[in-house]
């Protein structure tokens, strides 16, 4: 290993994306639906619109249709191919220091699923130890509510601004529209994530999430955004990167230092001590989590885990995984609140917002052991061409296509999209650092939409009907099953090709959706005779 | 009924017969190494500085007799004026340097905070195989916030004895009633094309000191 | 030794060519090789698409044709993975549906008589020097039911590796998919060109002129565009370069 040539993944927090200031989606339970014209752009990057209480599904379109747009753009290919290349090349390496990896990757499976097994029992107990060490424990079932409970709790501090670092769930609830509606400024402090709020953009991807802005654009946006947040950039900005993190550094240090409410998620939350963790890189974590006086974190219950001990796998697995680093720069450890040192009260929303529903699936559930690494991402050949914002969610790639399907339901067009955005190539599941089988979860969810069945929906267990849009795909398969079920139709239908290539019919382009095929490949040519032919012929079988 | 009884009722439900873990589901085969490869004390402390240097923190060694002057030197390298010092850090490490000490106080406040230059400290522990600083808070660290605002940190290592190997040796010396905070090299981030740059919010220096007995 | 040739529907229908050199190959290897007429598909697409049900009759219909025999040997990967991974997950999901054991005892028996035709070639054989002749430079293209389900590893490369006259290039990026995935190909038509688009142009760059794989449907995907490259590159299944030899060479 050198020492220089490293460059350690990318820096940040990998516990969630940023908002965007204008962006999102969500569960649309109940509630409003009205805003949302998010399209693919040219670029590849949509413009959703966010509202409180969540993403709306319903402001993304298909998956195929913004993946055909993002594959069309040559700057955002190339950015992708980049970064996900260079950090997986980087995990091979981190990972292959351990020769335990296996059994830690094993372990870090079953300490998560012994946790789902006994969710009730485990997060009774986190909110007791937590409640012993000086802080308060919150419930929320869904995004409406986690935003009416943090809400209030800004509210009751009398400030009109909050600091917040990277969090997935406050994301996926919309939390930051739900504090602008109640005039309460949000402020991102993760480098990338205070790119995308500037630039009223949406991330794409987990771990870097600007990381389809190239440095021209930052700094573009820098200039001309900055001041209208806060301190503006310096006058003469260049784009190299280390001048843009100053730049970041300076703005940001004004915030961290006045604000006296700060909003995180975790990576992960100790039962029997009630203690939460953050891990992070640019250390915007540590200043959210000790400067203020108030702390609300917002946490999704299925990132418990039962003892102190269980981090002795999770800290090994994340950050090798994630940036590819043995450990991150920074990781901040807490326990209700200390006299003196960091903030003298502390909230801790637990978040459902689907998570009992996907609790509930016996395949699906798997889903729930997702540390949010991001490495599914960073191997995914779908992913890497599609780009994050293809997914419609806050969370993309591979990990996404199985979990938003299940948090949010797959009445939209997006969601019932998902699980097809893949080829079933299985690398996801090769660097999964829990062992989550995401093929085995995309075909069963799959098999929800194509074929119907049971599912839970708001805590209620209810049977929902296959898709419309599978009709005529339906009667073809069935309608095959029945061909190959029978030998001598099989045999017979074998034939026909044949015949019809001797009579020259070879065609280029096909209709219907075999259109799809020829428009960038050309078929097979049918054999002068299929194999069982050959083998009677031959073998007299 | 109130929204937790509600969560904890869709997840009853969800896992068909709650009921609280058995003894022995508690556990887990936990058969993944409690380190990878056995090494002497030295070359544990030695594992331990390469991979704080690998991971860009600057890495000096001292026994108790150079330690004052190497702290003089680094706090007076970078032109510090000022240096906040924990209540129970060891006076005489600071024997060496007339730079101004600001105590850390219950009200100092986080923008008196940013206008000192640096700030030396003591930790808890630290991992070799991952180039780890751990600190818990201890009179000889002080609070959160003095580590993490100033843009230059100083920490000192009694090796070997604060030196274990892994992380599974680590987490059962830490008390997670106190706040703990795991440092691997200074602040970074590659967020813009994914270039490296040291030092974003945290500390963009970050000099540690292996102090070795006599 | 007997061993059932589980051909496959693709092959079958547009790749009897692949059949043939199977049987030629392991009848020069001194196999007794028997094609089981009641086989058909093994329903591997249907069930990636999310038609569980539709596939079980194809479950039964092939533990029934396979019933019997010691080896079954598929010169497909995916195919492979269907009859051993995928088919005793369609037996358990049977019975945890209430709907009895009976498709789960048809997969458990079955699963672990069935052979990728790399996998027979080395593992119950035991050997890699086949005895095949193809004067052509190579590369290989390890399609991922092969890598990442079957683990075959370096068996087909070492197979590859031993055939006279054969020179052996190495594929950048040769595990990444080459973005078939079934139905995939038209459900998301645009990524999965983008993704075969970056295979072949790898593969060009190796200036093979043979670009070798162990499952022709992957092949039918990469040699449809290749086609329409006009590219002095054609795909082969590596059952044929293997059965090809001085007399016999392959088409």
């Amino acid at each position: 290993m050198t020492t220089d040539g490293r460059g350690r993944g990318g820096g940040r927090a990998f516990l969630g994306m940023p908002r965007a200031r204008v962006g999102g989606g969500g569960r649309a339970a109940g509630e409003d639906r009205a805003a949302g014209d998010g399209r693919a752009a040219g670029d590849g990057r949509v413009a959703g619109r966010a509202r409180a209480g969540g993403e709306d599904p319903a402001a993304f379109p298909p998956f195929p249709e913004a993946a055909r747009a993002a594959v069309r753009d040559e700057r955002l290919r190339a950015n992708l191919r980049h970064a996900t290349s260079t950090i997986r090349d980087k995990r091979a390496r981190a990972v292959g220091e351990l020769a335990d990896w296996d059994r830690l990757r094993a372990a870090g499976k079953a300490v998560k699923d012994h946790t789902l097994r006994h969710l009730d029992h485990y997060l009774l107990q986190l909110e007791e130890a937590v409640t012993a060490a000086g802080g308060t424990v919150h419930w929320a079932a869904d995004a409406a509510e986690a935003c009416r409970v943090v809400t209030a709790l800004v509210r009751a501090t009398g400030e009109r601004e909050v600091v917040k670092v990277k969090s997935m769930a406050t994301q996926e609830i919309g939390l930051d529209e739900a504090l602008e509606a109640a005039g309460v400024a949000a402020y991102e402090t993760d480098l990338a994530e205070l790119i995308v709020q500037l630039g009223r953009d949406r991330p794409s991807h987990i771990l870097v999430p600007a990381i389809h802005r190239n440095r021209a654009e930052i700094r573009d946006l820098f200039r001309t955004e900055m001041g209208r947040w806060g301190r503006p950039a310096p006058a003469d900005l260049d784009d190299t990167p280390a001048a843009l993190a100053e730049a970041a550094r300076l703005h940001l240090r004004e915030k961290f230092l006045r604000a006296k409410v700060g909003i995180s998620g975790a990576n992960f939350m100790v039962a029997e001590t009630g203690t939460l963790v953050v891990v992070e890189s640019e250390g915007n974590g540590r200043m959210c989590l000790t400067l203020p006086e108030t702390l609300i974190s917002v946490v999704g219950i299925e990132k418990v885990v039962p003892t102190f001990r269980d981090l002795e796998i999770f800290l090994q697995t994340l950050p090798r995984s994630s940036t590819a680093e043995r450990m991150n720069p920074y990781t901040t450890m807490w326990t209700g609140t200390t006299d003196g040192d960091g903030p003298s009260a502390f909230h801790l929303v637990l978040l459902d917002n689907g998570r009992t529903d996907t609790l509930a699936d016996e395949v699906g559930r798997q889903a729930l052991r997702c540390i949010r690494c991001s490495a599914c991402l960073n191997v995914c050949p779908v992913y890497e061409r599609a780009g994050g914002h293809a997914y419609g969610s806050v969370y993309p790639g591979p990990i996404g296509a199985v979990l938003t399907p299940q948090l949010r339901g797959t009445d939209s067009g997006i969601d019932a999209s998902l699980p097809f955005a893949s080829t079933l190539c299985g690398a996801c599941y090769d660097v999964c650092p829990v062992a989550i089988d995401i093929p085995e979860v995309l075909v069963h969810l799959r098999e929800r939409i194509v074929q119907g069945g049971p599912v839970t929906r708001g805590g209620v267990r209810v049977r929902i009907r296959p898709a419309r849009g599978h009709a005529a795909e339906r009667a073809a398969v069935r309608a095959a099953r029945r061909l190959l079920d029978r030998p001598g139709a099989l045999r017979a239908g074998e034939r026909l090709l044949a015949r019809a290539r001797r009579l020259g019919f070879r065609p280029h382009r096909l209709p219907g959706p075999g259109r799809a095929w020829t428009e960038t490949r050309d078929l097979p040519g049918a054999p002068a005779e299929p194999f069982r032919d050959w083998w009677a012929r031959e073998r007299g079988g | 009924m109130t929204t937790k009884d509600r969560i904890l009722g869709r997840i009853r439900r969800a896992v068909g017969d709650a009921r609280p873990p058995a003894a022995a589901e508690g556990g887990i085969a936990r058969d993944y190494l409690l380190q990878h490869g056995h090494r002497t004390p030295a070359e544990r402390v030695d594992l331990l500085a390469a991979h704080l240097a690998e991971y860009r923190a600057r890495v000096h060694r001292a026994d108790p007799d150079g330690l004052p002057a190497l702290l003089g030197r680094l706090l007076a390298e970078p032109g510090a004026r000022t240096v906040v010092v924990p209540p129970g850090l060891p006076e005489w490490w600071l024997s060496g340097t007339d730079v101004t000490r600001v105590r850390d106080e219950a009200s100092t406040t986080a923008h008196e905070l940013d206008r000192v230059d640096s700030v030396v400290t003591g930790c808890a522990l630290a991992v070799a195989e991952t180039g780890t600083l751990v600190l818990d808070g201890s009179p000889d660290q002080g609070r959160r916030r003095i580590t993490l605002v100033p843009d230059h940190h100083v920490c000192v290592v009694r090796v070997p004895d604060q030196v274990v190997d892994s992380v599974p040796q680590a987490l059962p010396l830490l008390d997670p009633a106190r706040p703990l905070t795991w440092i691997s090299g200074p602040s970074a981030t590659s967020d813009i094309e994914l270039d490296r740059v040291e030092g974003v919010h945290g500390p963009r220096t970050l000099d540690v000191v292996l102090l070795g007995p006599e | 030794m007997r061993v059932a040739l589980f051909v496959t529907c693709v092959n079958d229908a547009l790749y009897p060519a692949t059949g043939v050199a199977v049987v030629r190959l392991l009848e020069r290897l001194g196999v007794d090789v028997d094609f089981p007429a009641g086989q058909s598909c093994c329903g591997q697409p249907q069930y990636n698409t999310g038609y569980r049900y539709e596939t079980e009759p194809l479950l039964r219909r092939t533990a029934a044709a396979f019933a019997g025999y010691p080896y079954v040997v598929t010169p497909s990967g995916s195919c492979a993975a269907m009859l051993r991974e995928h088919y005793p997950r369609i037996g358990r999901r049977a019975a945890a549906e209430g709907r009895g054991s009976e498709l789960a005892e048809l997969a458990d028996a079955l699963a672990p008589r069935v052979y990728e035709l790399t996998e027979f070639l080395v593992d119950v054989l035991g050997v890699t020097d086949v005895g095949a002749y193809f004067p052509h430079t190579v590369t290989y293209h390890p399609s991922c039911h092969g890598l990442r389900s079957l683990r075959l590893g370096d068996r087909p490369r070492r197979l590859l590796a031993a055939v006279k006259g054969l020179d052996l290039v190495e594929l950048p990026q040769a595990e990444e998919c080459c973005g078939f995935g079934g139905t995939f190909a038209v459900k998301n038509p645009d990524v999965s060109a983008a993704m075969g688009a970056d295979k072949l142009r790898h593969a060009r760059a190796t200036g093979a002129e043979v670009l070798c794989g162990a499952d022709n449907s992957c092949l039918t995907h990469l040699g449809g565009m290749l086609r329409r490259q006009d590219a002095p590159l054609r795909t082969l299944h590596i059952a044929e370069i293997l059965a090809a030899t001085q007399e016999e060479p392959a088409r």
